[in-house]
């Protein structure tokens, strides 16, 4: 175990070095074993991955196109309390992003009450006018959201990004838990861990509570994927495979007299729900993007005469844009009246002078995104930085700074995570998955994802992240 | 079930079908190889796999003579030969991973193994003296896999038409070697020399269809000859990898496609079409039709069954 370096939280050991509660067993645990277990155990789990092709694929990359995302065979574990901490902010936090979705595309009131500026909204890339006046079914526009965390100490979380189009990485949540369970059993045994499994019957109640007619006996819920090329193909059909339903690519569907259905063996089949998992821009080539090949010709007017549902619904992503992002709190207390619950990161916006000045001369010490970026593409983190690297950042940004935000570079978290050396503290963030439709069904745990590299604060799996199970202990 | 799915359970089987025959053909072509006196003959062995695979034209529009060497890189491991068993293996895996949800667990590991594993392998690494040994594990991978399918799959249409997949590629296989060389199945051919090149030949043919042991039990005094190698191969349905049992199979589960929907398509009728045919004839009749001809028509009417039933099920 490496010393405790007090620059960041460590979620196992508090400043003495000693266990914190919910860590006790597993530290114990970890003591007794010998020291080549956790590396045959590693290799067990990516045998197991392999073989059930729990892969992802990395775009632009030639050989090995399919690969594994690392898995730490360490669980993260949080308390019930500071789950329930978690979930009411989640909570809230999923229902204010609805409401302030539905307001947008009807009445407008948030910008009318000059809470949010009117082109920070209307002119945002990621906000469809064709969505104006349209309500869709129980008035929810994003029924599956994995909302990103970081923790920087004991009681304080930050939401980092909502991702409110099509949030992946389920599917590892959920994997992982069948792997933890079946390597160790005896330390799953001695936690009462808050199970996981449930997540797909949640998705399929979810996705049934919003189709055009509920009161349909049998419900048409179809996935819709790129295909088997897509780097979260494995995750389509896990999900479809899990919930029993078809996983169906754009040629599969097609559109009549306002209704869409699948191409069967035999006659066509009306499709009720659709989770799709293909941007906005490529859903219907007659409403958005001509060459779409993923997409359904007409599909946009079915979903307008209310006779197929999209989940999420097409300019969802307005919600989660980096540029809006800064506004969510505002959001919260708007449609909710209340405090948010999980903080925001202070954020930059570069396209306003002072914040850009600003963003400049702290380039060292801060991070720097792209407003439509995502994957870790992009961006600059001051302190892991090279001179050179920031000063070819700067021109980059100056070119266009409207393309950019700067938030201060946070002190992420750590739990123990299994490296060369043994087991050294790594940093983290969280992925809980909610569903919101009938009601808001938020999964007890999500995906922990952790940045392998000692330092790295990075933990995208494009840029060498891993994963861990993350345990939420039952009261 | 969706039309493409339909397709993909049937080209999954297909492919990996095929990957078993192109197997066979190189084990024989191998084997014929080292036993043969002259030289000539051992590279005829390796011709006779082109052509019994279709592959003749493309593989002498990339290479200017037929080497054992190259004839095993090509059919083995070329990328650009869509008959080459690497290209069939990947083509089954992207099949059944397109409907992963439609086959289970042990048929996806099954097929997701061996092409993780094939794909490891590095083409230098089989020299000759190891290619044995390599064949015979691609071998053993795809009995894993039918044995996966049949065991594991619920027989409804995806198992139907995986089974149809299956075995419209085998007897498009049968018929393909034994028309490339079918003129040493013509009974006037019993006689020629002393027996021995063409003793050879026919124990070739059985060991490419994998029935050389089963043929001495099927003909009670075990004597090769031209007239049962050809009936064991063409019209004895209890030999696997005959037409008539390719047929009578793809006519069993054709009837119980027919029977799952409630209706029958054109192509279920042309299934039992062909069966009724091979069921009825004798090989007196088949060598009065002339065996070329008797298995030029064959394989027409396999090809049209297959893009038939494509029509009728919606596959594109």
């Amino acid at each position: 175990m490496e010393e405790s370096d007090r620059s960041h939280f460590n979620e196992m050991l508090d400043n003495q070095g000693n266990p914190r509660e919910p860590y006790c067993r597993l530290n114990a645990w970890l003591s007794e074993k010998p020291s080549n277990f956790l590396s045959r155990k590693s290799k067990e789990a990516e045998t197991i991955f392999r073989r059930l092709g729990i892969t992802f694929a990395v775009y632009g990359s030639d050989e090995a196109t399919e690969r594994l995302i690392p898995f730490d065979p360490i669980p993260r574990i949080l308390s019930a309390r500071e789950w329930k901490t978690i979930s009411a902010g989640i909570d809230q936090r999923v229902r204010a992003l609805n409401a302030f979705l539905r307001d947008i595309y009807h009445r407008q009131e948030i910008i009318k009450a000059g809470r949010i500026p009117a082109d920070l909204v209307i002119q945002n890339e990621a906000f469809l006018p064709e969505m104006i006046g349209f309500t869709p079914p129980r008035k929810v526009y994003a029924h599956i959201i994995g909302t990103d965390l970081v923790r920087v100490s004991e009681d304080e979380f930050y939401v980092l990004e909502d991702n409110t189009r099509t949030p992946s990485g389920v599917s590892y949540m959920m994997e992982n838990r069948e792997t933890m369970m079946r390597m160790f059993p005896d330390l799953f045994q001695s936690y009462r861990v808050a199970p996981v499994e449930h997540y797909p019957d949640a998705l399929r109640q979810t996705l049934e509570s919003v189709a055009p007619d509920p009161a349909k006996s049998a419900q048409t819920v179809v996935i819709l994927t790129p295909g088997i090329y897509n780097s979260a193909y494995f995750e389509h059909a896990f999900l479809a495979d899990s919930m029993g339903v078809e996983l169906v690519e754009g040629r599969d569907l097609f559109v009549d007299e306002g209704k869409v259905f699948m191409r069967t063996t035999r006659e066509p089949q009306q499709v009720d729900v659709i989770y799709r998992r293909i941007d906005d821009a490529f859903l219907d080539p007659l409403t958005f993007q001509p060459d779409s090949m993923l997409g359904v010709p007409g599909l946009f007017d079915a979903y307008r005469a209310g006779n197929v549902t999209i989940c999420n619904a097409p300019g969802t992503g307005i919600a989660d844009d980096k540029a809006i992002y800064a506004y969510v709190p505002d959001i919260i207390e708007f449609y909710t009246g209340q405090k948010p619950i999980l903080k925001n990161v202070p954020t930059w916006n570069c396209s306003k002078d002072d914040d850009l000045a600003y963003v400049l001369d702290n380039l060292a010490d801060i991070v720097v995104k792209e407003v439509h970026g995502s994957g870790g593409y992009g961006m600059l983190i001051g302190p892991t930085a090279s001179k050179r690297e920031i000063a070819e950042f700067r021109k980059v940004l100056q070119a266009n700074p409207g393309n950019y935000i700067a938030q201060p570079t946070l002190a992420l978290s750590a739990c123990p995570t299994h490296v060369a050396s043994g087991v050294a503290p790594r940093h983290v963030d969280l992925r809980p998955f909610v569903l919101i439709g009938d009601r808001v069904r938020i999964t007890p745990g999500g995906l922990t994802r952790v940045a392998l590299k000692k330092g790295s604060l990075v933990v995208n799996s494009s840029q060498g992240g891993g994963t861990k199970d993350t345990w939420v202990l039952e009261d | 079930m969706l039309g493409r799915t339909a397709a993909s359970l049937f080209w999954m089987s297909r492919y990996h079908e095929r990957a078993q025959n192109i197997t066979k053909l190189l084990e024989v072509a191998y084997r014929s190889a080292m036993v043969s006196q002259q030289g000539e003959n051992s590279i005829d062995d390796w011709r006779f796999t082109l052509m019994s695979s279709g592959c003749d034209w493309a593989y002498q529009a990339k290479h200017d003579e037929i080497t054992p060497r190259s004839v095993i890189s090509f059919m083995v491991f070329d990328k650009n030969n869509p008959s080459s068993i690497r290209t069939c293996l990947e083509m089954a895996r992207n099949n059944a991973r397109s409907v992963r949800t439609g086959i289970t667990a042990e048929l996806w590991e099954a097929i997701n193994t061996t092409w993780i594993e094939f794909a490891e392998v590095t083409p230098q690494s089989i020299t000759q003296d190891r290619l044995p040994d390599f064949l015979s594990w691609i071998s053993q991978r795809s009995h894993l896999f039918r044995g996966a399918l049949l065991n594991t799959v619920l027989r409804d249409d995806g198992y139907f038409f995986s089974q149809l997949g299956n075995f419209v590629e085998r007897a498009d296989n049968t018929a393909r070697v034994l028309n490339t060389q079918y003129w040493v199945l013509l009974p006037d051919n019993d006689v020629v020399g002393d027996g021995s090149m063409q003793n050879q030949r026919w124990s070739g043919l059985l060991r490419a269809l994998s029935g050389l042991r089963s043929y001495r039990f099927a003909y009670p005094n075990a004597e090769l000859t031209a007239f049962n190698v050809a009936e064991f191969l063409i019209l004895r349905k209890e030999m696997p990898r005959s037409l008539a049992h390719c047929y009578q199979w793809i006519d069993d589960v054709s009837d119980d496609l027919g029977q799952f929907y409630g209706s029958r398509q054109p192509s279920l009728d042309l299934a039992s079409g062909l069966w009724r045919d091979l069921k009825e004839a004798e090989m007196r009749d088949v060598y009065q039709q002339g065996l070329d001809d008797f298995l030029n028509d064959f394989i027409v009417r396999n090809n049209a069954f297959a893009h038939q039933l494509s029509k009728d099920y919606n596959f594109a």
